[in-house]
């Protein structure tokens, strides 16, 4: 099986950063904005995304984690329960601007399983997408609001996020035939 | 070398869990206590939101079937079945057809027959659960069976003690009282030397199990008769309820001698570490095994392990209900 790194560590910090840019750009600054980083990946990214906010604006924009596993729609198809772990969202939502924030947007399951997990605790004024891969092959209405690279994939193909704060190394990678190449 | 982050991602969903039964902690391995622990954390906060319920056990039918009185461990496994949005049946043997004479393996049939997907059952019969999880398909949790085993008690313990000591390699933990008829120690030992604590058993002589004590890795229960000395840097002082309904005659001599000799007491619980762990698996007979304050102390987590057993048993039904099964 073949595998491509996509994205190296440069690029994937320019690509935060302007995440972090056009965040702000349609939020009109940082009022009552709050990033939730989906587990495990999204929590560092929404972490980084923070640092680079704060870095631009001088204000810290509060940061949570949101576990999915209760919430999946495949729990009792899969070959083992899904992880669970606790989410930590230590401030309201209520009324807030919500920036969801994951590694890898694919069928959109993920990200229709955080949107009930997010509602169960507050009512968000509105809730946001950001990805930092946008892979395709969308099963549900999904559309993310911030994207970071576009990558087609056929859908035999796995793409892989690599973090420095879970896996020691800022890569993607896109594994099987014909990886997309860089 | 890209080989080494894909065989990373094919593991990340961790251990599996495939157990149909959860009748004792003895045969579980540390990694599946490990990841009973890591899902209740999850459970836990799941507890301590806004809206404190999920629907991930919809369609779910749990019965708890109860052949001996209870109030925490049936309430408890109800909390936390509705919790996970399962629905729930509550049956006990006053009350249904087992007056009639049904027997244990007709009821059970009859709970799956209706629907139900896991039983959590507590009986008065040692080994009541392990019969009946060979005549089911349906997934049986222990709930407590005689003097045998009581294994969702020992994984709240063990979440609590872990909670608050965390690694609990070469800490010391007294269990002290009725241990030979007491299904919540033997349950507690096996899961508490898996984690490499040192567990003594302590209490009269005559209430000290002489056979089927607990053994991991060679490493075996200690028996002590002298709470006094027993106590002393102890990390965690476990007292266990003097089981009236159990007591034959002539196992202790008195109350008032068991009670000078193993009640603990703020005095005895000085002697132990000090910032040592009190706790007790209710009810308590306050006054006999605990005194009021010592029982209401500032050591006692006998009201954190009643609340971790919500999450505790929700993690369980969790992994069992969603078990791998292939």
């Amino acid at each position: 099986m073949s595998a491509a790194r996509y994205l190296g560590p440069e690029e994937m910090s320019r690509t935060i950063r302007r995440l972090g840019h056009e965040i702000i750009e349609a939020n009109r600054g940082t009022g009552d904005l709050v990033l939730v980083g989906m587990l495990s990946r999204g929590y560092p990214l929404a972490r980084r995304l923070a640092a680079a906010i704060r870095e631009f604006e001088g204000v810290d924009v509060p940061v949570g984690s949101l576990d999915i596993g209760l919430y999946r729609d495949d729990v009792a198809r899969r070959g083992a329960p899904p992880p669970v772990r606790p989410s930590d969202i230590p401030f309201p939502i209520d009324g807030k601007t919500v920036v969801l924030v994951d590694d890898v947007l694919f069928t959109g399951r993920s990200a229709r399983a955080a949107l009930d997990a997010l509602l169960d605790f507050g009512r968000p004024a509105r809730v946001r997408l950001c990805v930092l891969i946008d892979r395709g092959h969308r099963e549900l209405p999904i559309r993310p609001d911030f994207v970071g690279k576009n990558i087609p994939t056929a859908l035999v193909q796995r793409v892989r996020v690599r973090l420095s704060e879970t896996d020691g190394e800022d890569a993607v990678y896109v594994y099987g035939e014909e990886a997309a190449s860089a | 070398m890209l080989d080494a982050p894909l065989a990373e991602a094919d593991s990340t969903h961790g251990v599996a869990w495939t157990r149909k039964d959860l009748l004792d902690t003895d045969t579980l391995t540390r990694a599946e206590i490990d990841l009973v622990l890591q899902t209740a954390r999850g459970m836990r906060e799941v507890r301590s939101r806004p809206v404190s319920k999920v629907s991930t056990l919809r369609g779910t039918t749990v019965a708890t079937l109860f052949y001996e009185q209870s109030t925490r461990t049936r309430a408890s496994f109800e909390v936390a079945a509705k919790a996970l949005g399962a629905d729930v049946v509550n049956l006990t043997a006053s009350g249904s057809s087992v007056e009639k004479g049904e027997t244990l393996i007709d009821t059970v049939s009859t709970l799956e027959a209706i629907g139900t997907d896991v039983i959590v059952m507590r009986h008065h019969r040692s080994g009541a659960p392990f019969l009946a999880a060979r005549h089911t398909s349906a997934s049986i949790i222990n709930g407590g069976d005689g003097t045998h085993a009581h294994p969702t008690q020992a994984l709240l313990d063990l979440f609590t003690m872990v909670d608050r000591l965390g690694s609990l390699e070469g800490r010391k933990v007294v269990i002290v009282g009725d241990v030979f008829h007491s299904r919540v120690a033997r349950s507690n030992a096996w899961a508490l030397l898996k984690y490499g604590a040192d567990v003594t058993f302590c209490g009269p002589p005559t209430l000290l199990p002489r056979y089927f004590v607990p053994t991991v890795d060679g490493r075996r229960c200690t028996m002590a008769t002298d709470l006094d000395e027993a106590i002393e840097d102890a990390d965690v002082v476990m007292a266990l309820r003097l089981q009236k309904e159990r007591q034959r005659h002539g196992l202790i001599p008195s109350l008032r001698e068991y009670i000078s000799r193993y009640q603990v007491n703020p005095a005895r619980l000085r002697k132990a570490k000090p910032d040592a762990l009190l706790m007790h698996p209710g009810p308590v007979n306050e006054g006999i095994e605990l005194s009021p304050e010592v029982a209401h102390g500032a050591q006692s987590l006998i009201e954190a392990q009643v609340a971790n057993g919500v999450a505790v048993r929700m993690a369980l039904l969790y992994l069992i209900a969603a078990r791998s099964r292939v």
